[in-house]
């Protein structure tokens, strides 16, 4: 088996253009199955672009990427259904119901006893009461958690999330990150998170990649950033990196 | 994976989880149901009763009973078909839910009938109704062409079906601000189909426009039923013909569309 095919994403020389702006400048990562890491940068580092692409949703100007063996986007309907993703960028249907969102996409995906699914999800994202309440009737760290329940209800192997506690209380957002964890241990999952929030990274991942200006800045498990930066925390680390201070720190 | 695997893989399973998921939203709101019935109605009883004042001052049209009421009947079948498919995937565009469908094993072509059935199902809604109102006001009945019926139906509605297909790759690729298109696209084919007039009063010229589109057969099949009490299956071959034609380009159009919202990144990004 080569390096591509036993990585759950292969991302090999990959470029986005859009007329003038190149949004995605020639990055390349691997991550192992089973791995949870971080996609770190500032606002158009590129980081949804390289999501999208990852997803099947964008097609690459030139470059590979790979998702558990597939080409995407060409070869997308050998894996769709065995990964998934939450994104600020879509929402759940408002009128229908959380149960019958949950019910349509569990169909999408052919999850074998759908109610049964819907229960365990429920319960185990703290939902169970809201289940027959629209969407659109929810609060935002609500709506979250059923975006979460949505993202894992074909148990995906492969999963990504960007943003995924934006607009949650501190309380809500470390609950989340409990369940994500926990999902991801349990299920031997491949998670890419692309977050803002440093310390829920800092938290959940054995591996950041930093983004800037389309290009990968750096690529390293945080305890090692953090020595390589003499930093306290990766917020100091991501700071330094968007203000070009690392070359200097880092040498 | 080519086109071909990807029809081969075809799940009538995930249709009807499409299915499903507008019909929860059509039942969800009861202003939505109204609005399948109200206009129809409206159009059918103005129609209606303009055919009984100028059949009371003109013997052609006193023979040539009912011929405005079965034009905007069918018309109302082009017109809501294509309208029934397209609000449906615009509720998609509006729920910023594309990027979960688009993102979900479900293939295009699934996607594309389960707007089909939507079509249907909200043409039924709002038609059916409104055929019965046509025969308790003006004693016009629409079942009453039997084959005829049922041969104007497919034609119509393949042909709503097809614009439906062309302009959901254009909203893939242009997001909402080819909204507009939806709800207008299809007062392009009012004129020039010859909804309530024969293609003879256009000018030579445009009546070869008019014969290329399939409707036009269609509408002078009824005219050609209600007034010389005929049923011409040659036109409706022949519509049929074009039909496939139309179906075939416009299914061609949206996966080219698609394809062009893939390489520029209109997927997740659907707004204005």
């Amino acid at each position: 088996m080569d390096a591509q095919n036993a990585s759950a994403i292969a991302v090999d020389a990959l470029v986005k253009r859009y007329k003038a702006a190149t949004a995605v400048d020639g990055i390349s990562f691997r991550l192992a199955p089973g791995s949870i890491t971080g996609l770190l940068g500032g606002n158009g580092a590129g980081k949804t672009t390289t999501i999208a692409m990852i997803m099947g949703l964008v097609t690459p100007t030139a470059g590979t990427v790979s998702v558990l063996g597939a080409r995407m986007p060409d070869e997308r309907y050998r894996v769709l259904h065995r990964m998934n993703f939450e994104s600020p960028y879509v929402d759940m249907p408002m009128r229908l119901t959380v149960r019958q969102n949950l019910s349509v996409f569990a169909q999408l995906y052919a999850v074998p006893d759908i109610d049964g699914r819907i229960e365990r999800l429920a319960s185990d994202l703290d939902l169970t009461e809201f289940l027959d309440r629209p969407n659109g009737k929810l609060s935002a760290g609500q709506k979250t958690r059923v975006s979460l329940a949505k993202a894992l209800i074909n148990r995906p192997e492969v999963l990504l999330l960007d943003e995924p506690t934006a607009s949650l209380d501190p309380d809500t957002a470390d609950w989340v990150r409990g369940r994500l964890e926990q999902y991801r241990i349990r299920n031997n999952a491949t998670v890419l998170l692309a977050s803002h929030n440093m310390s829920e990274v800092e938290r959940l991942c054995e591996r950041v990649i930093i983004m800037k200006k389309g290009k990968i800045e750096d690529d390293d498990t945080p305890a090692r950033l953090l020595a390589r930066y003499g930093r306290a925390n990766l917020e100091e680390v991501f700071l330094d990196v968007a203000r070009g201070r690392q070359r200097e720190v880092a040498r | 994976m080519s086109t071909i695997d990807s029809f081969a893989a075809f799940s009538f399973t995930r249709v009807g989880a499409m299915v499903r998921r507008y019909w929860y939203l059509l039942r969800s709101s009861w202003p939505r149901i109204l609005d399948l019935i109200y206009w129809p109605a409206v159009q059918m009883l103005m129609w209606g009763f303009l055919q009984i004042y100028v059949s009371q001052n003109d013997s052609f049209f006193a023979r040539a009973g009912g011929v405005f009421i079965g034009a905007v009947l069918l018309w109302d079948i082009l017109f809501r078909g294509q309208l029934g498919f397209s609000i449906s995937f615009l509720e998609e565009m509006y729920a910023r839910n594309l990027g979960n469908i688009m993102m979900s094993p479900l293939r295009p072509a699934e996607f594309m009938v389960a707007l089909m059935i939507m079509s249907i199902v909200r043409l039924s809604i709002g038609m059916i109704p409104v055929s019965f109102l046509a025969i308790a006001f003006f004693d016009f009945n629409l079942w009453g062409f039997g084959f005829a019926l049922a041969a104007f139906f497919v034609n119509l509605i393949l042909t709503s079906w097809a614009i439906g297909i062309f302009v959901a790759g254009l909203l893939l690729r242009n997001g909402l601000g080819a909204e507009s298109l939806a709800w207008t696209i299809m007062f392009l084919f009012l004129p020039l189909t010859c909804v309530y007039y024969p293609v003879a009063i256009l000018p030579e010229w445009l009546q070869y426009a008019a014969w290329a589109l399939p409707p036009t057969y269609v509408f002078e099949g009824m005219r050609a039923l209600l007034i010389d009490r005929v049923f011409r299956a040659d036109l409706m071959v022949e519509a049929f013909a074009f039909n496939v034609v139309l179906f075939a380009a416009a299914s061609f159009a949206f996966l080219k569309l698609l394809e062009s919202a893939r390489v520029q990144g209109s997927l997740l990004q659907t707004g204005e």
